[in-house]
C-alpha cells in the first residue's frame, strides 16, 4: 500500500500560477478528498499526482519515491474520470482489461482479473456490453472497475458522481465508501461537493485559488474552521456571518456586542486581539435556535418547509440569516422572529477572515470515517 | 392538475401548428434548391455521359435527347488505347499518394491537437496557404528536379506530388476531427500504460475511423481528378486516366463522342466509389459541424 507527499508543490500555466505551493501527506490507507470552489486547483493538483501534467516546482513522492519524472502508468496508480473516459469501442470486459492487454497478459489471466473485479462491482451480466449501451451509474461502476483491475497503490477519483442523478450519487457515495474499506487501498477524491467530502474521507483538504486553506477530518473542519472561507465552504446550508464590537477579553473568551445589542462570551482565545478589532461573528443554521429571549431578531422572508426541518430565511439589517428550525414550526412570511446561539457553537473571525482559535476541541473532532465502524469493523473479519 | 394541462395544450397549440406549416414551406423550398444545384452540377455529367453514346455526327449536331444509342465510340476509344493501363495507373497513384499522405498527416494532426504550441495555428494556416500557391508557378522547377533524378513519367513521382499535394487538407481534416475526440478517454489510456504509438492505434485510430475514412476518400478523389501534374510530369508508362481522356482531343480534331465515352470511363470508377461512400463521406465532412 501507498503513501503520497506533496512537498512544496506549484504549477503555471504561462503566467498564471495555479498551484502555490502546496504541501500535503497522505497516509497509507486514507480516503482524502480535495474539495474546494471550481478553479481552486484541486484538478490541477489531482492530473499533476496522476503524471497527466507536470509540476512545475517541487516533488511528488510514492512511498518516498521521488516521481515527478515517472510516467503515469509506472506510477502505480489508477485514475477514474469525471466523464468515465470509457473506451467506447471496447466492451466493458474490453475496457477493464485494456490496461493488461498493454501489458501483455495472457487472455485466461486477464478474463480471470477482469471477473474479480466485476464481481466486486456486480458488474459479471454487462462484461460484453459496449459503454453506449450501459447506464450512468453502470458507466460509472466500469470506470472504477478498470482502476480496480489495475491493482493501484493509490486510487484517483476525479468528480467521478458529477454526472450521474442525486439519488444514484447518493448510492454510488455509499458504494464508494465501502469498496475503500473492501479494498483498504489509499484513496484521492476531488470534488467540489462538500457533502461528499463531509461523507467520504478521513481528511478534508479544502483548496482556494491554489493554496490549502486547511486539512483536518471532516468533524474538526465542522466544528473548528481555521478562516471564513473554510467557515463558509464547510456546512451545508452556508455559515451566518454577522458583524459583531468587540467589548472584552477575558481568560474565559471574547465579549462581543450582537448587532441587536445583547451581549455574549464566545469561548475563544482572543489573547492577541487588538482592543479595537472588527470581528464577525459566524453560527451555523442548525446551531441557531428559536427563542422569544433571544438576542437576535429579524423578519422572515421565505420559509422552505422540508418536512423534517423548516429553513427560515430573516432578514437582519443587511444580512439575510438562515435558521433550519424544527419540522414543524408555526411561523410564517413577515413575522418576526426572535433567536439565539449557544456561545461554544459560535465562531469569531478576525478582520483577516482568521478565525480565533477555540479553547476547548469538539469531543468528535478527531474523528474519522473510520472511527465511526467501531471496534467489530467487517473488513477486519477475513473475507 | 388536467385543468392545467389542457389549457396549456389549448394556448400552444394554434402555435405548434403555424411552427410546423412554416418548418414544412422552409423544408420544401429547401428541397427544391438542393435539387436544383444537384442538378445543374449533375447535368454535364449527365450530358457527357449521353453523347459518349451518340455517333461523331450526332454529337455535333443540334443538342437532343433523341437519337439512336451506339457503342461505336467506346470500341474506337478501346480499339486506340488501353483503358485498362491508364486505369491501373490511376488507381495506384490515388490510393498510394492517399496512403502516404495519412501516413505522414496522422502524426502530425495528433501532435497538433494534443500538444500544441504556441506555433501550431501559424503552421496550420501556413499549411493550408501552401494550397493557394499556383501549381504553374512551380512547375518548371519541379519538372527539371523530377528530370535529373528520373522521376519523369513514373508513378512515384505522381505519388510524392500528390502527396504533398494533399497533406495540408488531410493534415487539416484530421486535425479537426482529432480535436473532435474527448481527451479523457486518451489521458485514461495512458494511465492504462499506452505509449504514444499504442494510445494512437488502439484509441485514436478506430474511434476517429469515420473522420479518417472520409479524408482519405477525399484524398483519393483529389487525385483521380487531378490533371495538372499528371499531364506535365507524364506521357505513357505512368500517365493515369486524366492523360487518357486528354489524348482524345489531339491535333487531328476534337472528337466530342469518344472524348465523352472515354471520360465517362474515366470517372465511372470514381462515381461508383463516391456514390456507395456518400453516407460515410457526408458523415465524415460534417462531422465536425453538427456536433
Amino acid at each position: 500500500m501507498a503513501t503520497l507527499q506533496l512537498r512544496n508543490i506549484t504549477k503555471r500555466f504561462d503566467d498564471t500560477e495555479v498551484i502555490k505551493g502546496i504541501n500535503l501527506e497522505v497516509n497509507d490507507r486514507e480516503f482524502v478528498v480535495f474539495v474546494g470552489p471550481s478553479g481552486c486547483g484541486k484538478s490541477t493538483l489531482m492530473r499533476m499526482i496522476a503524471g497527466l501534467e507536470s509540476a512545475t516546482d517541487g516533488d511528488i513522492l510514492i512511498d518516498g519515491q521521488r516521481i515527478n519524472d515517472v510516467g503515469p502508468a509506472d506510477r502505480g496508480l489508477a485514475m477514474v474520470f469525471q466523464s468515465y473516459a470509457l473506451y467506447p469501442h471496447m466492451t466493458v470486459e474490453g475496457n477493464m482489461g485494456f490496461s493488461m492487454r498493454l501489458a501483455g497478459v495472457p487472455k485466461e489471466e486477464r478474463r480471470a482479473k477482469v471477473l474479480e473485479a466485476a464481481k466486486i462491482l456486480q458488474l459479471e451480466p454487462l462484461l460484453d456490453r459496449k459503454p453506449k449501451a450501459l447506464s450512468g451509474g453502470q458507466r460509472q461502476r466500469v470506470a472504477i472497475g478498470r482502476a480496480i483491475v489495475r491493482n493501484p497503490s493509490i486510487f484517483l477519483f476525479d468528480e467521478p458522481l458529477s454526472n450521474l442523478d442525486a439519488a444514484l450519487r447518493v448510492q454510488m457515495r455509499i458504494e464508494l465508501a465501502r469498496l475503500h474499506d473492501e479494498l483498504d487501498a489509499t484513496m484521492i477524491y476531488v470534488t467540489h461537493d462538500q457533502i461528499e467530502a463531509m461523507t467520504m474521507a478521513d481528511k478534508i483538504v479544502v483548496l482556494h485559488d491554489g493554496v490549502v486553506e486547511q486539512v483536518g477530518s471532516p468533524m474538526a473542519l465542522y466544528h473548528h474552521p481555521c478562516n471564513r472561507f473554510v467557515a463558509g465552504f464547510i456546512g451545508s446550508p452556508k455559515m451566518n456571518f454577522l458583524p459583531v464590537t468587540l467589548t472584552g477579553v477575558t481568560p474565559d473568551g471574547v465579549a462581543i456586542r450582537l448587532p441587536g445589542g445583547g451581549q455574549r462570551s464566545v469561548p475563544v482565545d482572543g489573547a492577541h486581539l487588538d482592543p479595537n478589532a472588527t470581528l464577525e461573528l459566524g453560527v451555523r443554521p442548525e446551531h441557531l435556535v428559536l427563542d422569544e429571549q433571544g438576542p437576535l431578531s429579524g423578519e422572515i422572508k421565505v420559509l422552505e418547509r422540508l418536512g423534517g426541518q423548516t429553513s427560515l430565511y430573516v432578514q437582519m439589517d443587511d444580512e439575510l440569516i438562515t435558521i433550519m428550525a424544527d419540522g414543524d414550526v408555526a411561523y410564517r412570511v413577515n413575522d418576526t422572529v426572535h433567536f439565539g446561539f449557544a456561545p461554544e457553537r459560535a465562531h469569531l473571525f478576525d478582520a483577516g477572515g482568521q478565525a480565533l482559535p477555540s479553547l476547548e476541541q469538539h469531543p468528535l473532532a478527531g474523528l474519522t470515517r473510520h472511527d465511526n465502524r467501531g471496534p467489530s469493523s467487517p473488513s477486519e473479519e477475513p473475507a | 392538475m388536467t385543468i392545467l394541462r389542457s389549457a396549456t395544450s389549448a394556448t400552444s397549440a394554434p402555435r405548434s401548428v403555424t411552427g410546423l406549416r412554416s418548418a414544412q414551406s422552409k423544408r420544401a423550398i429547401i428541397t427544391v434548391l438542393g435539387w436544383s444545384v444537384a442538378l445543374v452540377i449533375f447535368f454535364p455529367i449527365f450530358w457527357m455521359i449521353l453523347t459518349g453514346f451518340k455517333t461523331e455526327t450526332a454529337a455535333i449536331a443540334d443538342p437532343t435527347l433523341i437519337f439512336s444509342p451506339t457503342l461505336e465510340s467506346y470500341q474506337d476509344v478501346q480499339a486506340r488505347s488501353g483503358y485498362i493501363r491508364f486505369a491501373l495507373n490511376s488507381v495506384a497513384v490515388a490510393f498510394g499518394s492517399t496512403f502516404f499522405a495519412l501516413l505522414l498527416a496522422i502524426p502530425s494532426a495528433y501532435a497538433m491537437a494534443f500538444l500544441p504550441t504556441k506555433r501550431t495555428k501559424g503552421t496550420l494556416l501556413w499549411m493550408l496557404s501552401t494550397k493557394m500557391l499556383p501549381s504553374v508557378g512551380v512547375l518548371v522547377p519541379i519538372y527539371l528536379i523530377f528530370r535529373d533524378v528520373g522521376l519523369l513519367d513514373t508513378r512515384t513521382g505522381l505519388i510524392i506530388i500528390y502527396t504533398l499535394m494533399n497533406l495540408p487538407i488531410v493534415v487539416w481534416m484530421l486535425y479537426t476531427f482529432f480535436k473532435d475526440m474527448p481527451k479523457d478517454i486518451l489521458e485514461a489510456g495512458r494511465m492504462d500504460g499506452a505509449s504514444t504509438f499504442q494510445e494512437v492505434f488502439f484509441l485514436l485510430l478506430p474511434l476517429t475511423l469515420p473522420g479518417i475514412a472520409s479524408t482519405g476518400l477525399l484524398s483519393i478523389i483529389l487525385s483521380w481528378n487531378e490533371a495538372f501534374w499528371s499531364l506535365n510530369l507524364t506521357s505513357s508508362k505512368a500517365a493515369p486516366l486524366t492523360a487518357y481522356i486528354a489524348s482524345f482531343s489531339s491535333p487531328e480534331g476534337l472528337f466530342w463522342a469518344k472524348l465523352s465515352a472515354a471520360s465517362t470511363m474515366a470517372i465511372a470508377p470514381i462515381l461508383i466509389l463516391g456514390w456507395m461512400t456518400q453516407k460515410q463521406m457526408v458523415r465524415g465532412l460534417t462531422f465536425g459541424a453538427v456536433k
